[in-house]
């Protein structure tokens, strides 16, 4: 049951955004949060939501996939609302005993719940259509330059995929070891939070012992079949940019260049 | 010449004790001389700790020999020059199928290996292809490999390996944590390969119904070559396999049992078509 688990929360379909080469959703992704950032006009946002509403549409996912994300921090945003409320200095609207709601503050809790959604939502516009494989590669091949200063991009990346790769076989082995040791009478259920976390220790020694096992089998494995790190590797699925993601490209800059014109011109 | 040449092969393992001194040294291969000619198919028997991993890790450059010689298609394994090359030469497959694949599509993984030689994209996907369906596994091309059965993801490694192209394929105990369907399957796939492809199998295994379909059965025990022959000479000595804690197929040792007990049959019956031949007659 747990191999059938998938990460991330890729959502499979076969809209023009899950086809783009993952580089154009990287800088998309970045693009947007920033111009979240840049100005606090409800003008501006009006923008920012046509934009995403129209990527949400073109992506064909669910729109309650992306409410999902949310739920996450709820919390988070309760609180920066609050605190926004009633520490904003400024002309008050109304008190509560002593505590003061400025106006100022009415309007700076608006923004920063409006920008948090859009946050999760630009965010999860990425992971809900790219693959983590993907993902990764297209991280591998965005932040290539920076091998120049001697970061191992391609070790990270391979790393990162190898992790994907482990962890549902991990999780596995967990629930096989949990059961194990439940036949010879460890309870992992009574007790206090101390004891809960005691009792995790003979689930997680071997869990840790059989991890290195397999690390040290695959690494093995790697070295049989010829690897030995990025350098003269080819890639059987290279990232070559198609005429979609330079179509992509020029929306996302005309996009920004929206953004700064109405956040200069129009007064609110 | 064939394809591996070893003569009077060492390998030693030094066992440290808490304080960090040699405790003992263990000999896992001790003087083997070994001579594997192109296209054949090899199958290694030995019961656990005979050495028959440590032989199979020196012939693709993961263990270096600490005594004697070992040329792999006419290369030194202990230059470090050689190493990559005698890797691409013989491709080898492990034990546990989990712990060897590394991508998390099937076919990401075949194309791993050839990514690492550096083959150009269009080629890759050309021997992805061509090796998928060598072992019957092109239709699981789009799979996760943990959605794979253990056989099922033994051949995916073995296409891994295939993809490229070696020469030679050895194979360390690839069906010991399989099923018996999943046996069967792979030991096709290594046939197949054997037998189509002309690649050179060399199948370590402690299950005797696996070694019949060989051209050469070699016998280790603790580090040394102790037999070596057909399948047919090597089943005929039951008596000799028992003493190397070895058991012979079923139907071979019915018939030897049969045979003391003076029921007139041939000195080696492989299988169980033969057998009832024999009865019948």
């Amino acid at each position: 049951m747990l191999r059938d688990i998938t990460l991330g929360q890729y959502y499979p379909s076969d809209s023009v955004i899950h086809k783009m080469d993952p580089r154009v959703k990287l800088f998309g992704t970045i693009v947007f949060i920033i111009s979240l950032f840049l100005f606090q006009k409800i003008s501006v946002y009006v923008v920012a939501t046509l934009f995403l509403a129209a990527v949400i549409m073109i992506s064909k996912v669910p729109f309650s996939f992306m409410v999902k994300g949310l739920k996450g921090i709820f919390v988070l945003m309760m609180i920066t609302v609050v605190f926004n409320l009633f520490l904003t200095p400024g002309t008050t609207a109304f008190a509560i005993r002593k505590l003061k709601v400025t106006w100022e503050g009415i309007r700076q809790a608006a923004f920063m719940a409006v920008r948090l959604t859009y946050l999760i939502l630009g965010s999860s516009v990425l992971t809900l259509t790219t693959t983590p494989n993907n993902l990764t590669d297209g991280l591998e091949k965005a932040l290539s330059p920076l091998k120049v200063i001697k970061v191992p991009v391609h070790e990270i990346s391979m790393m990162m995929s190898i992790a994907l790769r482990f962890i549902p076989i991990l999780l596995d082995e967990t629930d096989k070891i949990m059961k194990a040791q439940m036949a010879r009478c460890a309870d992992f259920e009574s007790g206090g939070l101390i004891k809960k976390a005691k009792s995790l220790v003979p689930l997680l020694v071997p869990l840790f012992i059989s991890a290195f096992r397999r690390a040290n089998d695959l690494a093995m494995a790697m070295e049989a079949r010829g690897y030995r790190g990025g350098e003269g590797r080819t890639k059987m699925k290279p990232l070559i940019y198609k005429k979609r993601d330079h179509v992509a490209y020029v929306i996302l800059l005309t996009y920004l260049v929206c953004i700064i014109a109405t956040g200069n011109i129009i007064a609110f | 010449m064939g394809i591996i040449e070893a003569a009077k092969l060492a390998f030693e393992y030094k066992k440290y004790d808490e304080n960090g001194e040699v405790e003992e040294t263990i000999r896992a291969v001790d003087g083997v001389d070994l001579d594997v000619k192109k296209g054949d198919f090899v199958a290694v028997l030995g019961h656990n700790g005979s050495g028959k991993s440590t032989l199979a890790k020196q012939i693709n450059a993961i263990l270096t020999p600490t005594d004697g010689t070992l040329y792999v298609d006419g290369m030194d394994v202990r230059d470090e020059k050689n190493i990559w090359d005698v890797r691409k030469t013989a491709g080898m497959v492990f034990q546990n199928p989990d712990n060897q694949i590394i991508g998390t599509v099937v076919e990401e993984d075949v194309g791993f290996g050839p990514e690492n030689m550096g083959i150009p994209t269009e080629e890759i996907w050309e021997r992805v292809e061509e090796s998928l369906k060598s072992v019957g596994m092109w239709e699981y091309r789009k799979n996760s490999p943990n959605k794979l059965s253990g056989g099922q993801k033994q051949r995916v490694a073995i296409a891994g390996v295939v993809a490229m192209h070696p020469k030679c394929i050895v194979l360390d105990e690839p069906t010991a944590m399989l099923d018996p369907n999943g046996r069967k399957e792979v030991i096709r796939a290594v046939r197949a390969l054997n037998q189509v492809e002309k690649v050179t199998a060399i199948l370590i295994t402690h299950y005797m119904e696996e070694v019949i379909y060989a051209d050469k059965v070699i016998v280790m025990d603790d580090g040394k070559i102790v037999m070596q022959g057909t399948p047919f000479e090597i089943f005929a000595q039951v008596d000799t396999l028992k003493k190397y804690r070895l058991d012979v197929p079923q139907v071979t040792l019915l018939a030897h049992e049969l045979r003391k007990a003076g029921v007139d049959l041939p000195e080696c019956v492989l299988s169980t078509e033969e057998l009832v031949k024999a009865l019948c007659q």
